[in-house]
């Protein structure tokens, strides 16, 4: 597809060039692959498929829609990273749509509320999503570890219940101000002027300056797994919770840290369009972003950098798919088919790149073995 | 710790100079010059972004559709149409917006609520170009913003007038799609009707979800047993403003040989609906086709409707339809109840009394 393609020559030239070239066979097997399905889908409704894609790539080539792919990249890698943060535990956090429609009702609250200098207010604000994401997830935490309950559901059903709570507080008196409304929407007062993020005006429009949080958050999760005994538990944990738990991790106290700071990170979803562009919670605000959050998370290997370039991927395809209707009778509707079957083709290639790897391990493991057997034996002959 | 230093630095500068990247490349308009204004005959073009469900969503957005239609055959104007899907960015609306104005389109009509700020935000941007947005008005939007909304709890009142007339268990039923302020009037005007009817009249109300769930208008299997409970409970009319869930509740209810009333749209005269069109006594109309054509309309003959314009019972904003004749024998009462209501005499409320 489009997507910039993964330029990675200075990792390149440090790692294995044959562990590079297969973990980016999956990825790249599956975008082309989806592309296939897509091309078919739209031929057998009688459309060029080459007119389609020609349409999504003049638009995410244009400095418009760039900026609007980043705007909207930056928001899919927090929900991302929120979710491989629990992924690399082996701790499937599906809650994550939950966590930040909490938060972001909370900050949206807090901030119409609260009127400090900026300096100050935003960190508040931003601490407010982390800390009401955190306590949320941190529910599910308390579930696994203290009753054993399967993470994966009490996250789905705290997903609903959130949906639930927003509904009985974001109500005219309580979360939303009293206006005599006759409209089907509803949201919180807007936010102060001071928690307004920074922006830059580009030829292509505004681009939100949150994308820094966004990066510091990559390099965080980066050093954090790599970097940090945590960061090894959790990997540990993630590999084998017994053998772990046997090398003296204290399985149970990963389990709701990483739930906590994996809600905490989908806090931090809601904050670029609340603090750039929204201004306030309501009834339009995008939904589902945790769900797209772990298709991205799969799609980028649950890596901070794979992550960059799924989520670029996927803000380019959703950016693009709104002109396609506007620009020759497309349905939009095929760029969730090429997500879909993107994410499901990822999941079938890593498997056979997976495979196909390990069985090359075998080959040179056994070559050297034998290898190494020959010159015994040629030893053992010369004493 | 150096690698990761590294790293660190590599995903920054790749960042960075994506985002230089973007303000350096050619804007998307610049390629797109006015070409097709000169080939319309009328040289007006319409752009329409509807609400999810777009053209064919037998109800609101089908509605809207008509009435583009009917200036596209009647007035000779050009279109372009695209919907909203399901979970988009308000970004994606405002993109919606502006790609429409960049290519020409002038005045851009907006279908439903949620396209509220998005509409709000580009007028600001775009002073020269008329907007319109149906089913919504806000308080600080631009001049050059259009509301067409309509007065549903007056329909809503005849709507259930005629179910307390029919009703024989008098126990009637009302399905909202979701608990919005907007549907509140519909349930409003439909228990002033029909108790206006039957005092003593039984009205049984349930919200298919809560804000900010908005499944409740596209979700049939929720709509339907919605209406299986409330058929349990005995009530024999039911009145669902519930978008295209709407259709479970017809289903159900025409499974049980009861009266279905319909909404937005004349649902009895719809193909996917036609097989339950016996049970459908009636549908509370809301002509968002006339408001569409009238509002084109206007802007074609130069003098467009500005701030915004209300369609109400006496400017045929709203009425009942008649397919099927199921309701022929209790016109009068009907005829009775508008007049009251265009008079004056009738006020009906437009919140629920509680």
């Amino acid at each position: 597809m489009t997507s910039p393609t993964p330029a990675k020559r200075p990792l390149g030239q440090r790692f294995d060039l044959e562990r590079i070239v297969l973990g980016l066979a999956a990825p790249v097997l599956a975008v082309l692959l989806s592309l296939v399905i897509c091309s078919l889908l739209l031929l057998s409704s009688g459309r060029d498929p080459f007119k389609a894609f020609d349409v999504m790539f003049t638009y995410g080539t244009a400095s418009d829609g760039q900026v609007q792919i980043i705007n909207k990249g930056v928001t899919y890698y927090l929900a991302a990273v929120a979710a491989a943060f629990g992924f690399r535990m082996n701790l499937f956090n599906i809650g994550v749509e939950g966590q930040y429609r909490i938060a972001a009702l909370f900050t949206a609250y807090i901030g119409s509320q609260i009127d400090l200098p900026a300096f100050i207010q935003i960190p508040l604000l931003l601490v407010t999503a982390m800390l009401a994401g955190g306590i949320w997830a941190s529910i599910a935490g308390v579930l696994k570890v203290y009753r054993g309950v399967s993470e994966v559901i009490s996250t789905i059903m705290l997903n609903a219940i959130s949906l639930a709570v927003v509904g009985l507080l974001l109500v005219p008196g309580i979360f939303a101000p009293k206006t005599g409304s006759s409209s089907n929407s509803i949201q919180t007062a807007p936010i102060s002027q001071s928690s307004h993020f920074f922006s830059i005006e580009t030829a292509g429009g505004t681009l939100w300056g949150f994308f820094i949080i966004a990066i510091l958050v990559g390099v965080g999760f980066q050093l954090t797994l790599n970097r940090t005994r945590f960061g090894f538990d959790l990997r540990a944990t993630g590999r084998s919770e017994s053998a772990a738990q046997a090398s003296g991790v204290n399985v149970k106290r990963m389990v709701l840290t990483s739930m906590a700071v994996s809600g905490a990170l989908a806090g931090l979803i809601g904050m670029p369009t609340l603090l750039q562009s929204s201004y306030t919670y309501g009834t339009s605000f995008q939904q589902g972003l945790g769900f797209t959050g772990i298709a991205i998370a799969l799609l980028g290997r649950n890596s901070p950098i794979g992550i960059v370039f799924s989520a670029l991927l996927f803000a380019f395809m959703d950016v693009t798919a709104v002109q396609l209707p506007l620009q020759g009778d497309f349905p939009q509707e095929i760029v969730a088919v090429m997500q879909g079957t993107i994410v499901i083709c990822v999941v079938v290639a890593y498997e056979l790149v997976r495979r196909y790897g390990l069985k090359r391990q075998q080959q040179k493991v056994g070559a050297e073995l034998a290898a190494q057997a020959a010159a015994a034996a040629n030893k053992e002959v010369a004493a | 710790m150096r690698r990761s230093l590294k790293l660190a630095a590599v995903m920054l500068s790749g960042s960075l100079g994506i985002a230089s990247l973007a303000a350096c490349g050619a804007k998307s308009t610049d390629s797109t010059s006015a070409s097709a204004g000169a080939s319309g005959s009328s040289g007006i073009k319409v752009g329409m972004a509807y609400d999810i469900g777009g053209r064919g969503d037998q109800s609101f957005n089908d509605s809207a559709a008509r009435g583009l239609d009917k200036a596209k055959a009647e007035l000779g104007v050009q279109v372009n149409e695209a919907e909203a899907k399901t979970g988009e960015a308000e970004s994606d609306k405002e993109a919606r917006l502006k790609s429409l104005v960049t290519a020409g389109y002038n005045p851009v009509i907006a279908v439903g609520f949620v396209y509220q700020d998005a509409v709000n935000k580009v007028a600001k941007d775009n002073p020269n170009v008329k907007f319109a947005i149906i089913d919504s008005a806000s308080a600080d939007q631009p001049a050059n913003v259009t509301s067409l909304t309509f007065s549903e709890q007056e329909g809503s009142y005849l709507a259930g007038v005629a179910a307390a007339s029919k009703s024989k268990s008098h126990q009637i039923g009302f399905i909202g799609g979701v608990q919005s302020e907007l549907i509140k009037k519909f349930e409003a005007g439909y228990t002033a009707g029909a108790k206006s009817v039957d005092p003593n009249i039984v009205v049984d109300v349930t919200y298919l979800t809560t804000p900010p769930d908005f499944s409740g208008f596209n979700d049939p299997g929720k709509g339907k047993e919605a209406a299986q409970g409330q058929l349990d409970k005995g009530a024999d009319v039911i009145y669902a403003a519930a978008g295209s869930s709407g259709a479970g509740a017809i289903e159900a209810v025409s499974t049980a040989g009861k009266w279905a009333i319909g909404v937005d749209s004349d649902q009895a005269a719809q193909p996917a609906l036609a097989k339950y069109k016996d049970h459908i006594l009636t549908s509370m109309v809301k002509n968002v086709d006339t408001a569409v054509y009238t509002y084109i309309k206007s802007v074609k003959d130069g003098s467009p409707l500005t701030g915004v314009k209300n369609f109400d019972l006496s400017a045929q904003g709203v009425s009942l339809a008649t397919t099927g004749g199921h309701i022929d024998d209790i016109q009068s009462k009907l005829a009775d109840a508008q007049k009251a209501i265009t008079s004056g005499a009738t006020k009906v409320p437009t919140a629920p009394q509680s």
